[in-house]
């Protein structure tokens, strides 16, 4: 198929020749002749405008398909090459000359800690939650509240260690996820979403009102996690040259956020891995199945609840084990860091990365972690621009930036798993008019 | 206990004249979402212009203690202009947020994270830029208060404890009035047939030859007209504003419209009503500061005996 056939075929025949051309022209042809469909829909007025800015998006998610063929192509070790390429690079991340560019403004391993690190974990949470079983999930910050607070309380009033606190603070997140969802999960869609934002203030305000665990100023003199092990990396090249020699990155002090951010690359590895094996299993099918159309999968016999109600207790306890990570650097906790906007940022990192795709979610994290420090010189305008590019990017690209194969599929049909908004009969010549649901 | 007793006119009154500013929020979002499936997140900010409005109004004035015909005009005034504001910026909002993203079929889940950012938006802009401006008050600062009381407080009702003061009666009288108002625009009108139509089944809507974006667009309007009146009642009430007044008001509101049966315009009142009551009612038990927990409470276990709210949804279903 030539690009110049794209023109005129549909949207997924579109797709499909941008992923077997080649070339980088024939994808940018593809990319053009997407954008161009699109901007045929705008309002004549804004039309080329909508064509500049849809374009960029379109030759992204081109050459983010040319990647996914890539990879499916490639062989078994290959993939393992790219793995430990991929964690190389994590662990030079921090190093002085990333940071220099990456973060003028502020200490760049402890901004590779949290914000950056720390959403991508909890969006890989939430993504369990909202991207592969399809539950819109509103209040996701009480998880990580829980679980910072878990660690805060058992290491000063029970002086546990970090390493004894985090499966119990998982533990603990996995049952509070079982208790929102049981009575909660019956309810379909937006009610869902309404309660457990409900149960997100609810969290915050208990915390604040509480006596015992510090009310509004919340607890401070949180232990650090004990050192493993001195070891420190060697004084030889690579890690001269970046840096990083001398640096133990298995004793967690005061100063250096390096440590830390070693604590919770490991923690977002083993995540993707837990969670990859499980988009593939039994389970992640009946999530797919219940987030397409969960009376069918209920029909064929999914046990539906049961599954809707594992996967927020798993996305439950990835935020908690978030939270107790975070705790275990930040010293003192106040009831005050977890605000609905953490939860509304989180989800806007997994919508705008592509929701379903794991490599999308945090993508998406990354930006909407990074972008706000990154251009702290603009300071006070810096949230304002944030609002305003999240508007943007969902009007030219409702799709998110690295959408799952599955979920680009079920955009097409009109229904984007999720359910279409309502009254999305347009004009005549939209697509979606074919397409209302209900 | 015993001071639920004690305090049970005073929170009852409270807790209606505070709900009656509930249930004209939760209209804007009850009517967006019976069209749309969509939460208008957004729709706070409308309810934070329609205060500002309203409060430019009172400054641009100089308004100095009223009272009589006076302060019913001064009352009208602010009502039309925050009304003309809050329904301005709706229909914008739903014109550069949502369209784009109706006219592409994208989910309803990029719609919300549109909302959400546009929510974020617009307050950030008046935090940063029209207040520092234009109502020449520092950054952040928290409340922005009128400068002299314009509302000159006496009680209509006194019977015992049974005290109503003329601006408690005057939004609970006047929300109920909004709320007629638009349930007969809702139920008698040729637009508002229009708008059950869409609501129940917009393919078939569009067959009859009803003009959806009109719909839409006149749904947002009806929306942050109401939201604009409630801001002028709010201001009235409290006699301050400032950039995130609508956050936790307009989650309540929406509590509300959910709790009544979302989609339901009568259930929108009611369901402002029972929150505004209970909030008060759990505060003089509890305490105050466990207000809001007690509302989210209720949501929950209403949610869990009722899914579908007290009246269930019902502009979307057929009762034509």
């Amino acid at each position: 198929m030539t690009s110049n056939d794209t023109k005129t075929s549909g949207k997924s025949a579109g797709a499909a020749a941008a992923a077997k051309s080649t070339g980088a022209q024939d994808l940018l042809a593809a990319a053009a002749a997407r954008a161009r469909r699109r901007a045929d829909r705008a309002p004549a007025a804004l039309r080329f405008v909508t064509y500049l800015l849809v374009l960029p998006f379109e030759a992204l998610g081109g050459v983010g398909d040319l990647f996914r063929d890539w990879w499916a192509g490639l062989p078994g070790y290959g993939r393992w090459i790219v793995y430990v390429i991929l964690i190389l690079g994590a662990i030079a991340l921090p190093s002085q000359q990333v940071a220099s560019f990456m973060s003028p403004y502020t200490d760049w391993p402890t901004l590779l800690f949290f914000p950056i690190g720390g959403y991508i974990l909890l969006a890989l949470g939430l993504n369990v939650v909202v991207g592969m079983a399809g539950l819109l999930d509103l209040g996701y910050v009480a998880f990580f509240a829980i679980g910072a607070y878990t660690m805060a309380v058992l290491g000063t009033k029970y002086h546990w260690s970090f390493w004894e606190i985090l499966p119990v603070g998982i533990l603990i997140t996995a049952l509070s996820g079982l208790i929102l969802g049981a009575p909660t999960l019956r309810l379909r869609g937006d009610y869902l979403a309404i309660v457990t934002l409900g149960f997100g203030e609810i969290i915050r305000q208990t915390a604040r009102n509480t006596e015992y665990i510090g009310g509004p100023n919340g607890i401070g003199g949180i232990p650090h996690p004990p050192t493993l092990t001195e070891w420190a990396f060697p004084d030889a090249e690579p890690f001269t040259s970046l840096g990083l020699n001398g640096v133990s990155p298995f004793r967690y002090g005061a100063l250096d956020g390096r440590p830390y951010y070693y604590l919770m690359l490991l923690a977002i590895i083993l995540t993707i891995i837990f969670v990859k094996r499980l988009e593939s299993s039994r389970v992640g099918r009946a999530w797919a199945a219940i987030r397409e159309d969960e009376d069918a999968a209920e029909l064929m016999g999914v046990p539906t609840f049961r599954y809707k109600l594992a996967s927020f207790a798993i996305g439950a306890s990835i935020g908690g084990a978030c939270g107790v990570i975070y705790a275990g650097q930040a010293v003192s906790i106040v009831p005050a860091l977890f605000p609905f906007i953490v939860s509304a940022t989180i989800l806007a990192a997994v919508v705008l990365g592509g929701s379903g795709n794991i490599p999308g979610v945090m993508l998406g994290a990354f930006l909407v972690a990074w972008i706000p420090e990154r251009v702290r010189g603009l300071q006070d305008y810096r949230i304002l621009m944030f609002g305003g590019v999240l508007v943007l990017l969902m009007v030219f690209r409702p799709e998110g930036l690295l959408p799952s194969r599955r979920r680009k599929a079920e955009l097409a049909e009109g229904t984007g798993g999720m359910g279409s908004l309502g009254a999305e009969v347009g004009g005549p010549g939209t697509q979606a008019a074919a397409e209302v649901t209900k | 206990m015993q001071s639920f007793i004690d305090q049970f006119w005073p929170s009852t009154i409270d807790g209606l004249a505070l709900g009656a500013i509930y249930a004209l929020v939760a209209l804007g979002y009850t009517m967006v979402y019976g069209v749309l499936r969509l939460i208008n997140f957004a729709h706070s900010e409308i309810f934070m212009i329609g205060t500002m409005a309203a409060l430019a109004v009172l400054i641009g004035l100089d308004s100095q203690l009223l009272s009589g015909f006076t302060l019913i005009g001064m009352l009208v005034l602010l009502a039309v202009v925050a009304a003309v504001f809050s329904g301005g910026s709706a229909v914008a909002l739903e014109y550069v947020a949502y369209r784009p993203l109706r006219k592409h079929g994208a989910s309803r889940l990029a719609a919300l994270i549109s909302a959400i950012g546009a929510s974020i938006f617009l307050q950030q802009l008046f935090a940063r830029w029209v207040i520092p401006e234009y109502f020449d008050l520092p950054k952040e600062k928290g409340a922005l208060p009128v400068q002299h009381q314009f509302v000159e407080r006496f009680n209509v009702v006194a019977i015992g404890d049974f005290v109503v003061s003329n601006d408690k009666f005057v939004i609970i009288v006047g929300g109920i009035a909004m709320m007629v108002v638009l349930d007969l625009i809702v139920n008698r009108t040729r637009l508002g047939r229009g708008i059950r139509a869409t609501a129940q089944d917009p393919e078939t809507a569009v067959l009859m030859g009803v003009n959806i974006d009109r719909i839409v667009t006149a749904t947002f309007l009806i929306g942050g007209v109401m939201a604009g009146v409630a801001a002028a009642l709010y201001m009235m009430r409290f006699e301050e504003t400032n950039y995130f007044v609508g956050f936790l008001l307009s989650i309540k509101a929406f509590t509300a419209a959910v709790l009544g049966g979302i989609g339901n315009l009568r259930g929108a009142l009611l369901g402002g009503f029972v929150l505004g009551l209970l909030e008060f009612y759990g505060s003089s038990i509890f305490g105050s500061e466990w207000r809001d927990v007690v509302a989210f409470s209720i949501l929950v276990l209403v949610l869990m005996f009722r899914p579908t709210g007290i009246l269930g949804e019902s502009l979307q279903q057929a009762r034509a």
